[in-house]
């Protein structure tokens, strides 16, 4: 490997080496306060780093990576939504029994997990960086032992997440046996020189889908996310929301591409299901959740329903919407679950909607980014979730998806009953008032989430124009 | 520039009167005072010196999101001058009206009143489409929030109820409007969401009626139109006084703003098409509404009722396709909101002394409150559409001109009228006259309220004896096509 290779994937080598680091740290003394700031400073230089690109983009490291300017966006989201949980995650664990530091060094694992994923064009990496986020993964959801939920979540992700890995390897070997080929354009290139597909690679793509689909979460493979995201600690709920899901996407967007997916008419049809049952299954059963966080874990489900909508809209347009809309979820999701960290105590998780009750006249900043974060996933104007939908209405009308449109409007509808819900709790009226003191940094990275879904609401042309070039520019 | 200040201002007095609470309790209530009657005299001043060159006073565009062909557009013409006067006149009234009711978290209150009228200003200002739907969304979460945090008993209910009909109503106008982005780019390669541009656009028959449909859809959940009205008189019961007034006199408007400026400009054809029938509709409304107006016990649910009846005249009106009916429609969108603002206003106050709604434990109140009687009385004689009161004008307009249209439909928008005297009367009777239920001993009008009532009453008297200055104001705004059909 040259040293341009390596400055190439220098965010990604920051990472692993700070895990390494971290495990030796936590050898030489435990100090909560240290880690937590060792992780941080890993991720603003892996992030830095993003900027110190060597050579011309796409830049291609055979057989497994590839940097293009798509990889980068998406590392550099990757990066920027765990900074934004590391902040979260410091007043959260400081109040619990637990040892706190080792959950440090699984985020920085499930990080590289993340990134190789995104960066990945062949089997190997694809997996290699699947396996790396799900192992860390399983120690993140149960590690708040001592909470009742925790060890089931972990043991339900645990199997569940190796099915869904079996499957996925089973499908890869499927199209290997064929096509003799494991790297995406290799693959696509044996698809458009085959006049009919066999029914081996057909299958395997089904199964590819099947793992695919467990990691995003979406209907029929949906069941893990209400119980995990309630069993888990906060901030890897909201990294597992984010990160986890928002790379598989990425992945999937890549792979897609790749083999030129939007002409098989089956395999559209089969994801345009999906997306349906995804968006009628998650606002339907959200709607009468008393949960906050299954309400998220729901509403996520719809969301990835609205998503696959803009992904099969396919072209420049549908494929710019994914990705907005995918950064304005992010920092919802970021932010809504911040709230609930930072509204967390020692013993419980605020999660009922009734730890919600008054909380404007309790906390009027945190009930205010609250709101803006529901609102968002609302899709009301003035929040980036608006402009998101925007997006993905207008592709869907380029590219004539009037029935999908149509059920995306009634769920809109259904969805904004839940949301409106919560917002509504907020300021039911509260007898006696009592304040708990914020943490700063948790304080400091919400309202940046905030300030930054309303940048993004009332003015997106600058995050427009920057998915606009790297889309064009996409490897 | 003068434009975006009309917006931008109540925006700033929002914050200002949100942050000010913290201060000092009555700040708030003083700011938003302070704002609206600068930006009526702003608006007034700009009436008194529009000369009628062309139809279009003065525009603002800026480009926004170029990516997709949108600008932050504003124009303003008769119509929304209008409009805007209307806005400011009886957004300064809601803040008396919430003088002294609003005793809880004022900054709130005064921010989310200032932010909806910025909202409303914005809607009808705005030549952008996108824009247009971005402040007609931008209306509803202010609202939300006065009618659920400030509103009576079943105020959650209400106020989800209204937020899920607009919006529903709202995102198939999203459809619509992106759907007529596409047919105009695919016929002239042009990607833009500017109202100008997007007249005349040229596409086929059907595409033309479902698009229009979409459009109408929203409007008529808002205006609101027989079937689609269940959600109003919740929300209007439920809503603080201040709320019920921006409700009926403003929000209403909005949706026959919409219809006025959009579907008949955009959708000549199918707005043809489809007249009959919604004319129809208008008419069904007219003495629908009128019968459920007749059958309430609670004031303000009443009103509202008269809301239901009021606004299918302007369905009737503006599918008519004459100038007659139209000059109707814009004197009936401004004395309709003048008329239903002062009888929430009157609900108001009789609340505020009595602690009821009820008629039924209402009666022979006139004794006690002879100032507030007469204020109502003028009022009731308005609703009822009384010559010589601004409401008689516009209806008479509006079925005028809808007789040369619709001879039978007219004829039973008519007999609305008879239903309006009916239960307009019926106000009178169980408030004012009767047995007084108990031996009240009450204030009569304050001077804040004199201050109220006093305007609004010279405007109901001097739009029914001298509108001519409205129908000037509003005459180079008519769009060709909605006088086009007059020979048909």
């Amino acid at each position: 490997m040259s040293a341009t290779d390596l400055l190439s994937i220098l965010p990604l080598l920051i990472i692993s080496g700070a895990a390494v680091i971290a495990m030796l740290l936590v050898a030489i003394k435990r100090n909560h306060r240290v880690m937590h700031a060792f992780t941080v400073l890993a991720f603003i230089l892996a992030f830095l780093a993003l900027f110190l690109q060597p050579g011309p983009l796409p830049y291609e490291l055979r057989p497994l990576f590839v940097v293009d300017a798509f990889a980068m966006f998406n590392t550099g989201l990757i990066l920027v939504a765990g900074l934004s949980v590391l902040f979260l995650s410091y007043s959260y664990f400081e109040q619990r029994e637990e040892r706190k530091e080792e959950y440090y060094i699984l985020l920085l694992l499930a990080t590289v997990g993340g990134i190789v994923l995104v960066v990945s064009q062949h089997f190997i990496s694809l997996f290699l960086g699947l396996e790396t986020m799900s192992i860390s993964l399983y120690g993140l959801i149960a590690y708040l032992r001592a909470r009742e939920r925790s060890d089931e979540a972990g043991i339900k992700y645990l199997l569940l997440a190796a099915l869904s890995s079996a499957f996925l390897l089973f499908g890869m070997a499927l199209v290997y046996a064929e096509s003799g080929r494991m790297d995406f354009t290799g693959i696509g290139l044996y698809l458009a020189g085959t006049a009919t597909v066999p029914v081996s690679v057909v299958a395997g793509f089904g199964l590819m889908l099947i793992g695919i689909g467990f990691k995003l979460g979406i209907v029929p493979f949906h069941m893990w996310t209400p119980d995990i995201y309630e069993g888990s600690p906060l901030p890897v709920a909201a990294y597992i929301a984010t990160v986890s899901k928002g790379s598989m996407l990425v992945l999937l967007m890549r792979f897609y591409r790749d083999i030129n997916g939007y002409e098989y008419t089956i395999l559209w049809w089969v994801i345009a299901i999906i997306a349906m049952a995804s968006m009628f299954t998650g606002n339907w059963l959200a709607l009468l959740q008393q949960n906050v966080k299954r309400l998220l874990a729901y509403s996520s489900i719809a969301h990835m329903g609205y998503i696959l909508i803009a992904f099969l809209a396919g072209q420049e347009a549908g494929q710019e919407a994914v990705m907005f809309y995918l950064v304005a979820y992010v920092i919802t999701s970021i932010g809504a679950f911040g709230v609930l960290a930072l509204l967390s105590d020692k013993v419980r998780d605020a999660e009922e909607l009734s730890d919600f009750k008054g909380l404007f006249w309790r906390q009027p900043w945190l009930a205010a980014i609250f709101t803006a974060m529901m609102l968002s996933l609302a899709g009301i104007p003035l929040t980036a979730g608006f402009i998101g939908k925007f997006y993905i209405v207008a592709a869907g009308v380029d590219a004539g998806l009037w029935l999908l449109l149509i059920l995306l409007v009634v769920n809109s509808v259904i969805g904004l009953f839940y949301y409106v819900r919560v917002v509504a709790v907020m300021f039911q009226p509260l007898e006696a008032p009592q304040r708990k003191p914020l943490p700063f940094f948790g304080v400091f990275a919400l309202s940046g989430l905030m300030v930054l879904l309303l940048w993004l609401g009332i003015y997106p042309s600058s995050l427009i124009a920057v998915i606009r070039d790297m889309m064009l520019t996409m490897g | 520039m003068i434009l975006f200040l009309f917006i931008l201002i109540p925006v700033l007095g929002a914050f200002a009167a949100w942050l000010s609470a913290a201060w000092n309790k009555k700040l708030p209530r003083w700011i938003a005072l302070m704002v609206l009657v600068f930006e009526l005299a702003m608006a007034t001043a700009f009436w008194s010196e529009a000369v009628g060159d062309g139809s279009w006073y003065v525009t603002f565009i800026r480009p926004w999101m170029p990516r997709f062909g949108i600008s932050f557009s504003l124009a303003m013409d008769g119509l929304s001058l209008l409009m805007l006067i209307l806005t400011f006149f009886l957004g300064a009234l809601s803040v008396l009206v919430s003088w002294n009711e609003i005793k809880e978290r004022t900054g709130f209150f005064f921010f989310n009143l200032l932010f909806v009228l910025a909202g409303i200003t914005g809607v009808f200002l705005t030549m952008d489409l996108f824009l247009f739907y971005f402040f007609w969304e931008v209306m509803l979460i202010p609202m939300y929030f006065l009618i659920g945090i400030w509103g009576h008993g079943n105020r959650l209910y209400a106020a989800l109820k209204f937020f899920i009909f607009t919006q529903a109503g709202g995102l198939l106008m999203l459809l619509a409007i992106l759907g007529l982005y596409f047919v105009h780019a695919q016929s002239t390669g042009v990607f833009t969401f500017n109202y100008f541009d997007l007249l005349n656009t040229p596409m086929a028959q059907e595409t033309g009626r479902w698009l229009m449909l979409g459009f109408l859809i929203a409007f008529i959940v808002k205006l609101p139109a027989f079937p689609f009205h269940t959600w109003l008189p919740d929300a209007h019961t439920e809503a603080p006084t201040a709320g019920s007034v921006v409700l009926a006199g403003l929000l209403l408007k909005t949706g026959a703003y919409g219809i006025l400026r959009f579907v008949l400009p955009l959708f000549p054809e199918a707005s043809q098409y489809f007249a009959p029938y919604i004319m129809l509709l208008g008419a069904i409304g007219i003495l629908y509404g009128g019968k459920l107006a007749y059958a309430q016990t609670d004031f303000k649910r009443l009103v509202a009722y008269t809301s239901v009846s009021h606004m299918g005249f302007v369905l009737v009106g503006a599918f008519a396709f004459n100038e007659l009916a139209y000059q109707g429609v814009v004197m009936q969108m401004i004395t309709h909101g003048i008329s239903t603002g002062a009888l929430f206003m009157i609900a108001g106050s009789l609340y505020d002394r009595l602690h009821t709604r009820e008629l039924e434990e209402m009666g022979g109140l006139w004794p006690a409150l002879p100032g507030m009687g007469v204020v109502t009385m003028v009022f009731v004689m308005a609703s009822l559409g009384l010559p010589g009161l601004g409401n008689f004008i516009a209806e008479f307009l509006i079925l005028a001109g809808s007789w040369q249209a619709q001879p039978w439909i007219t004829v039973a928008a008519t007999i609305g009228l008879v239903v309006a005297t009916v239960y307009s009367l019926r106000i009178m009777q169980k408030v004012f006259f009767g047995v007084s239920v108990r031996e009240y001993k009450l204030p009569d009008l304050s001077l804040r309220e004199a201050l109220m009532f006093v305007p609004l009453v010279i405007v109901i008297i001097w739009l029914g004896v001298y509108p001519q200055p409205v129908i000037n104001t509003a005459k180079p705004a008519t769009p060709a096509v909605a006088v086009h059909f007059t020979s048909k």
